[in-house]
């Protein structure tokens, strides 16, 4: 009697089920319903600032639903964010480099025109070694010519630090660095790789502006034959593996270099160390601006994103908790612009995009 | 050893062709050449006993290094270590009184007091300039909820214990970096330290300070899309098993089905990511991250594991039974529901219980319908934003604070106790309604 009652209850079970999961399609219609809380994607290294302001928002304000926020790397997060206007989008974009005037494009065909962007602070693209490392001194040419994929035009055949520049130690190239998705590799690539290329190939940077994918092949395009090893979107495995491999040399967000300052030795790029005030102040090459992008549409229709961006920009002062966690601030006049982006709902002028 | 030359007589070889060959001698178990080769046949079995041994020695070898390696490194994820901070509330300038926090609007009142300030300054007070800093950034919250819990307080002096800063709890726990060191030796011969429980572990969710980070959000998650997974998958899976075994007619089509049911059991998850995307996202319009989506995709994966247990289990059934029950005059269906499936229930849990063990630890397809966020609060509905236990320990172990390698290890523990409980009910439910015949 005992089972057949554990059958009748089972297979009630399921058609309930069934049935909750038909009511649930008809409540969403779509996906062009409401959402009660904030969904944020994008980059890894924005990430961590935007989870604090998020904690900081439910923290401050009862009844608020906690907003649910994804590290997809920049481009990743562009293609969501760009899908479209509504509950079933997302609101805000986290991003380590500017949006592109390709992805802006592909947003204006869906729909999305109207968009806030705020730079939230800088970030440096740290190259770092381990504590007991050959303590090298690189350049932005030396770092070119070592991870371009085909530097002034030739498949790139340097195998040791040696062969790059003859002032270094003859110990094999390896360097740990993010995959093609990630803003900090974008950012390596414009901040770091361009510059050396330009430095060596004048005739090259004159041809940019006609020829953009042929400069992108012999100056941005980064090696594929293990010399540059792709540590994926988990900044804390090229840590480890810095420690277990004292010759290499890692590329990851300032941030991660901070706080392990105890294990990691920053690499001087240019004569210039790796340290908050060199990032702040523009002197270190490797200094990048960090970007959020909001829906303007999204401002009015999702409860507390208003809020949501006064937290963040009452936290991004050089005394404010995203300092405290690692964000470098950015200059006084561009956190001001920014709060007046915030506070007028200003929206992104197109044209100036690359 | 000495029983063995009466055994050729046992052989059926020996004993058939011995008529046929009268002349043939008995085989002679002494001499040196039978004599090694029973040695070989001995040392094989020998060796392949050793072989087997090794083999669940290696097995239990490993397990038992996770094990030690987790419970070493989590263990003091469940300890938390807390400093006594005096707070001086009646000289703290809070616009609070204690009936506006007896009232109905004591949470609102709350957020709009400057107890983070104060915190910060008793911590100054206490403990020297540097002392907002020994203090957890979420101490203050510890505060107002000794604040809220009794009202009284605000007219009083007291000592409230907070969590300690991430560096002083690293440093008090195990070794940290020499300043935290000796400041947690000054607070320890002032007795304003401890280390207890970490209760907040288990009830908060998640949070980027380590101190603050608790695993109830996830374990909730991950409870929300098992149940969904489950009313989904084992319905659908015991129904289509039923029906392959028993009513299907036997021909090309059910061949088709079953080598597709088959295929899909072997599937990589990813794959079901993605079609969670396509359709659940895509075509029904779902919200993202959301567990019943979690659920749904999970569902898929679990099936064919539910629908390929539940036929061998029905396989299992004596035909016996079904003949007499059909025999005394019952229906098809009775057969079926009053006979077949009681019977071969036990084997069909054992089937789901697996498919469900191997959906709790699934983090693939989740990543690919946004359940991989970072989410402050639990999910209170099944549309809610979520994250599940195996991402949870995820995320943890890409935290840039030194202070997430013992939470991710104390969640990897979580994971395996719940994994434990479940194969723990799995058995309980087999052993209760197995039947011997």
């Amino acid at each position: 009697m005992n089972r057949k009652r554990a059958i009748i209850a089972l297979a009630a079970c399921g058609a309930a089920a069934l049935a909750l999961s038909a009511c649930q399609d008809q409540a969403n219609g779509g996906g062009a319903g409401s959402r009660d809380h904030i969904t944020v994607v994008g980059s890894s290294t924005v990430f961590p600032f935007t989870t604090i302001v998020a904690e900081q928002l439910i923290n401050k304000t009862p009844g608020m639903k906690s907003p649910a926020i994804e590290s997809t790397g920049t481009g990743g997060g562009m293609k969501l964010f760009c899908a479209g206007v509504g509950a079933a989008h997302p609101d805000i974009e986290d991003a380590s480099r500017r949006m592109k005037a390709s992805e802006y494009r592909l947003c204006k065909d869906n729909g999305v025109d109207a968009i806030l962007e705020v730079q939230v602070g800088l970030d440096g693209v740290a190259f770092a070694e381990s504590k007991n490392g050959p303590k090298l001194q690189l350049t932005a040419v030396d770092l070119y010519k070592a991870l371009a994929a085909s530097p002034m035009g030739q498949p790139n055949t340097a195998k040791t630090w040696k062969d790059v520049n003859p002032a270094l130690p003859a110990i094999p190239i390896q360097v740990y660095g993010p995959p093609s998705t990630s803003g900090t590799r974008d950012a390596l690539a414009e901040l770091i790789l361009a510059k050396g290329c330009d430095a060596i190939n004048p005739a090259l940077a004159e041809k940019k502006e006609n020829d953009a994918a042929g400069y992108a092949k012999s100056c941005t395009a980064i090696r594929e034959d293990g010399a540059y090893i792709d540590a994926g979107e988990n900044d804390n495995l090229i840590v480890q593996k810095l420690q277990s491999n004292p010759n290499a040399i890692g590329i990851f967000g300032y941030s991660y270099l901070e706080q392990n300052k105890d294990k990691l030795n920053g690499v001087p790029i240019n004569g210039v160390e790796p340290t908050y005030e060199t990032i702040a102040r523009g002197a270190y090459p490797g200094s990048r601006p960090l970007y959020l992008y909001v829906k303007k549409a999204h401002l009015t229709a999702i409860k507390g994103l208003r809020e949501f961006l006064a937290v963040y920009a009452q936290s991004w002062d050089p005394k404010g908790p995203l300092v405290a966690k690692g964000l470098i601030a950015a200059p006084d006049d561009v956190r001001k612009r920014s709060a007046q982006i915030i506070k007028a709902e200003a929206t992104l002028d197109p044209s100036k995009l690359l | 050893m000495s029983d063995a030359p009466t055994l050729s007589g046992l052989v059926p070889g020996v004993a058939t062709t011995a008529p046929a060959q009268p002349e043939r001698a008995p085989t002679d178990w002494r001499t040196q050449s039978m004599q090694r080769r029973i040695r070989k046949r001995y040392a094989s079995e020998r060796r392949f006993r050793l072989l087997g041994l090794a083999a669940v020695v290696l097995s239990a070898g490993f397990l038992a290094v996770l094990l030690v390696t987790m419970v070493y490194n989590g263990a003091s994820g469940f300890l938390q270590t807390r400093i006594a901070l005096p707070v001086d509330f009646a000289h703290s300038g809070l616009l609070l009184t204690p009936a506006e926090l007896r009232g109905p609007g004591a949470d609102l009142a709350l957020s709009t007091a400057n107890i983070e300030g104060l915190t910060d300054s008793s911590a100054r007070a206490a403990f020297g300039p540097d002392g907002d800093r020994w203090v957890s950034d979420g101490g203050w919250l510890r505060v107002r909820q000794a604040l809220k819990h009794d009202p009284a307080l605000l007219t009083a002096r007291t000592t409230i214990w907070v969590p300690a800063a991430d560096t002083l709890d690293v440093a008090a726990k195990r070794q940290g970096d020499p300043a935290a060191e000796a400041i947690v030796a000054k607070l320890q011969a002032r007795h304003a330290i401890s280390t207890g429980f970490n209760l907040p572990f288990l009830t908060a969710s998640d949070s980027n300070d380590p101190t603050r980070a608790g695993i109830w959000g996830a374990f909730k998650g991950s409870l929300f899309t098992m149940l969904v997974t489950l009313l989904i998958a084992f319905p659908v899976g015991v129904l289509s098993a039923l029906y392959l075994e028993e009513y299907a007619p036997r021909n090309r089509w059910t061949d088709l089905i079953e080598v597709s049911i088959n295929n899909l059991a072997a599937v990589p998850s990813i794959i079901f990511g993605l079609l969670g995307l396509a359709v659940f996202l895509g075509t029904f319009g779902l919200p993202r991250s959301a567990s019943i989506v979690g659920g749904l995709t999970l569902a898929l994966m679990t099936m064919p594991v539910i629908v390929i247990s539940g036929r061998n289990a029905i396989k299992g059934v004596p035909p016996s039974i079904r003949d007499a029950a059909l025999g005394v005059g019952a229906s098809p269906i009775q057969v079926v529901f009053h006979h077949v499936l009681p019977l071969a229930l036990p084997g069909i849990l054992t089937g789901t219980i697996i498919g469900m063990a191997r959906a709790l630890g699934e983090t693939a397809p989740l990543l690919m319908i946004g359940m991989r966020a970072f989410i402050a609060s639990p999910p209170a509905r099944l549309t809610d934003p979520a994250t599940v236990l195996p991402v949870q320990i995820f995320l943890w172990s890409d935290q840039i604070d030194r202070g997430f390698v013992e939470k991710t290890s104390a969640a990897i523990i979580v994971l395996l106790a719940f994994l434990l409980a479940m194969n723990g009910f799995a058995i309980y439910l087999r052993n209760k309604f197995e039947t011997r015949w």
